[in-house]
């Protein structure tokens, strides 16, 4: 599993546009398929669903890139804080005969697990599956939550 | 002091980087009516789909939607650029038939073949 932490850049594309971070130079350097394949070492592993995480003070939210697929062929687990997205994609019988001239869409199972840096309450997490992208929210626990502490200064 | 050329009458909300996109991964088949591409364009819905077509080619355009997500980036690794491919099509294709569908992130272009390429059984006659 190909899991580094999100290294947030000094000068955030956000402010800036696009301060295209190297792989962004690298995926215009090939502008092609085979460079998100190459990525993501697909071509060994079968496949990996992109994803991003995002948090704030009350929930994680993670979105997860898994076009083409039927809700109930992707199952989300929570196993002591890590999160797992895993299923299967199937690719269409219609096209079975037919003569294929290019394949770069990836079929077949996969997952991706994912370790939460602070516990969630497991009763309250959601997913929505829309567009192709996965939606899971997962809500900190009380105890997981920044908390404000007032100080009597006399 | 205040510039004569006046360069970017755009407001600041209008002006963007120059667009970036990626190529989305495709399967294409081909059958005796005609061919079927899939492109895969996760977070794309139909509004931000342009498929163009002019002379022998087809440009598929796909932007994705506005997705607001409040707090801090921890990881990342979804491309944030739209999508755009360009293909040459066979000639035997009838453009007027085409047709697209979009579901779950992924569009089906369905490119019939004019009536004339089909391959026909002949029938003998006595």
């Amino acid at each position: 599993m190909n899991l580094t932490r999100y290294q947030k850049p000094d000068l955030s594309w956000t402010s800036f546009g696009r301060l295209s971070s190297l792989r962004d130079e690298l995926d215009r350097l090939f502008e092609s398929p085979w460079a998100e394949l190459a990525r993501t070492s697909q071509l060994w592993s079968g496949w990996t669903p992109a994803l991003d995480i995002h948090e704030d003070k009350d929930n994680f939210t993670v979105h997860a890139e898994l076009p083409g697929m039927k809700r109930e062929e992707i199952d989300v687990s929570l196993h002591d804080g890590a999160l797992s997205i895993s299923g299967e994609r199937k690719a269409e019988k219609k096209f079975e005969a037919a003569e294929v001239y290019r394949t770069e869409r990836f079929f077949g199972k996969f997952q991706r697990t994912v370790t939460l840096p602070a516990p969630v309450a497991a009763d309250k997490v959601k997913a929505q599956y829309q567009d192709g992208i996965l939606t899971i929210t997962l809500p900190k626990t009380e105890a997981a939550k920044p908390k404000q502490i007032e100080v009597n200064v006399n | 002091m205040k510039s004569i050329v006046q360069t970017n009458p755009k407001p600041t909300a209008e002006r963007t980087a120059p667009q970036e996109f990626v190529a989305p991964v495709v399967n294409i088949f081909e059958t005796d009516d005609g061919y079927a591409l899939e492109a895969e364009m996760p977070g794309v819905n139909k509004d931000g789909l342009e498929i163009t077509l002019e002379g022998n080619e087809i440009t598929i355009v796909g932007r994705r939607a506005p997705v607001r997500v409040s707090g801090t980036l921890l990881f990342r690794d979804r491309s944030t650029a739209d999508f755009r491919r360009v293909f040459e099509l066979d000639p035997a294709i009838d453009t007027s038939k085409i047709s697209a569908k979009m579901e779950q992130g992924v569009l089906t272009l369905g490119l019939p073949k004019s009536e004339r390429v089909k391959p026909r059984r002949i029938a003998v006659s006595d």
